[in-house]
């Protein structure tokens, strides 16, 4: 790890202030991934100032009916917030779904959403990758790419998001609140990631020098019909292969809304908003899912080792929209998958 | 573990070649109050410095142990301010002011902590490498009240990895600890 200078911050201004006085600094929160990336010299901040103290830490409900996520709520705190718990339990079953009891005992909220790609590249500094050392090239294109994305790639970096978290929130449709030199501003969940396009050094469309503050959630919360259903190599404690949100409304017996968002399979959460609509109305059927997971998987790609995430996405998709529509979410801790 | 001392020798091939390495000042070491295990600690510290590290070499709790240092294995797990993390993942600074457990401050008065008696009952360990953070792990789960079933305990058991693959004692373990408490 290369040295550097640590500072805490007083209140947000004073992290702001804090970050544009060295824009070679970095925020730490939870600390559960920046340090791991440090120990391994892919972060090399000048300076970490230390956001852990400020006032980010509440959940509570907003005048329009939604609820307010602290930045600095820690992940397991968020997943059993009786609000969450009752109203949005998509949100707190991802959560459940990732890392580890202790991890997101520290993970806080916006440290997840900001947290890096697990490429096994982008880990080895002594590996070309466009990511870390823009320009250097992707050494995952033509190597080992059983992990990488299916949907949304570029031919700069096939990278995905790992968070399971992000996953639930883009199908939410939450938003992020951040402050910056600037004004403070609002970005809806679906453009906070980004694809990586030739610029695949920039995850999000945050800015230089914001903080993230708070995330928002939206009133209706899908709490009868949902489901996340998380395939991975090992039942527990692993990042996802495939990782599915699901969530629906019903009308009678005609679905009135559907939500449907992908985790590891892009290098941001996906959504497919047209193939959404397409649910609309129909009747919770096979073939009606089916229709709707190869018109969402039409565009996928795979490379030479991930090709399988495909046909594993098309039947997670179907899987998960079947368990929304039964009203019997995937649980966390008996693993088998009805 | 830390990289950054005083002497170095032979530049390394590929990190000196990295940008803003060179030029960097070594910062002062920080002031740190702890409570550890119900004892004051004032340390000096590198900002660097992991809550682990703090703990076994300056503090020579080597109770707690070192397995991945990448947060993958728990054997670091300890409680701070009642809550299990694992130490190889948070700055020493960080933790200014906390209370810190660990698995030397878990028997009082001479007895042996539930947890520590039911890992003895029920032979929960093989080397025994990881049993400091699977006691602490299990300390904070039953804090939590989350785990009802053994299912339940397995998985959030999950961030303590057992090489000797002692995980059907160690849920009989906790399931008995967990029936005492
Ligand atoms: C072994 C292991 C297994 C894991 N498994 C999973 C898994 O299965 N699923 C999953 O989803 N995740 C998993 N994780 C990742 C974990 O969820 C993230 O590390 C965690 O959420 C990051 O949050 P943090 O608060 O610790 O962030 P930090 O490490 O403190 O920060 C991460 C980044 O976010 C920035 N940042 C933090 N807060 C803010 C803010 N408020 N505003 C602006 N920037 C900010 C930091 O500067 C840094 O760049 C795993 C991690 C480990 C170590
Ligand atoms: S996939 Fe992205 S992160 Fe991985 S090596 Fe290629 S450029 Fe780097
Ligand atoms: S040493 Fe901390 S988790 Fe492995
Ligand atoms: S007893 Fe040897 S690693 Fe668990």
């Amino acid at each position: 790890m290369i040295n550097f200078q640590y500072a805490r911050a007083a209140d947000v201004a004073d992290a702001v202030r804090q970050m544009a006085a060295d824009p070679s600094a970095k925020f730490i929160a939870g600390g559960t991934n920046l340090i791991d990336l440090m120990k391994e010299d892919v972060e090399r901040p000048s300076r970490l100032i230390d956001i852990t103290r400020l006032p980010l830490k509440a959940v509570e409900q907003t005048p329009a009916g939604g609820v307010r996520i602290g930045a600095l709520v820690p992940n397991s705190d968020l997943a059993y917030h009786p609000l969450i718990e009752q109203r949005y339990p998509l949100l707190a079953s991802a959560i459940l779904a990732g890392a580890s009891a202790q991890l997101r005992n520290m993970a806080s909220a916006g440290g997840n959403l900001l947290q890096r790609t697990r490429c096994y590249y982008f880990y080895d500094i002594a590996t070309p990758c466009n990511k870390r050392e823009p320009g250097s090239g992707c050494s995952a294109i033509n190597g080992l790419n059983r992990i990488h994305a299916i949907l949304g790639a570029s031919e700069a970096c096939i990278a995905t998001h790992p968070s399971d978290m992000c996953v639930a929130l883009a199908a939410l449709d939450a938003e992020v609140h951040v402050a910056g030199p600037g004004e403070a501003r609002t970005i809806a969940f679906a453009d906070f990631h980004r694809l990586p396009g030739d610029t695949p050094q920039f995850d999000t469309n945050l800015q230089q020098g914001e903080i993230v503050t708070a995330v928002e959630l939206p009133p209706q919360g899908f709490a009868a019909h949902y489901t996340y259903l998380k395939i991975r190599d090992r039942l527990s404690y692993a990042f996802a292969l495939v990782s599915v949100a699901a969530a629906l409304e019903f009308d009678g017996a005609a679905i009135k809304e559907a939500r449907l968002a992908l985790g590891g399979v892009a290098h941001k959460p996906w959504r497919n908003m047209a193939v959404e609509a397409t649910l609309r109305g129909q009747t919770a059927d096979q073939a009606a899912f089916a229709r709707a997971a190869d018109e969402l998987l039409r565009d996928a790609k795979g490379y030479e080792h991930n090709s399988f995430k495909i046909d594993l996405a098309r039947r997670g998709i179907v899987r998960a929209l079947t368990q929304a529509a039964q009203g019997r979410p995937q649980s966390q801790a008996v693993k088998r998958i009805m | 573990m830390p990289r950054t001392h005083t002497s170095q020798p032979a530049p390394h091939p590929v990190l000196s070649r990295l940008p803003g390495r060179a030029g960097r000042k070594t910062p002062d070491k920080l002031s740190v109050a702890l409570t550890v295990n119900g004892v004051a600690a004032q340390l000096k510290v590198a900002p660097w410095t992991t809550l682990l590290d703090a703990l076994r070499d300056h503090l020579d709790l080597t109770g707690t142990k070192k397995g991945c240092d990448h947060g993958q294995c728990g054997a670091c797990t300890v409680l701070v301010d009642g809550r299990r993390i694992v130490s190889c993942l948070t700055f020493a600074v960080m933790n200014d002011g906390a209370e810190v457990t660990t698995i030397e401050g878990l028997a009082a008065n001479g007895a042996l902590h539930p947890l520590q008696q039911a890992f003895i009952d029920h032979d929960a360990f093989q080397c025994g490498y990881c049993t400091p953070g699977q006691i602490c792990s299990a300390a904070g789960l039953i804090a939590e009240g989350k785990a009802r079933s053994a299912d339940e305990i397995r998985e959030l058991m999950s961030g303590n990895i057992c090489r000797c693959g002692a995980y059907p004692n160690i849920i009989a373990a906790i399931e008995q600890a967990m029936r005492r408490s």
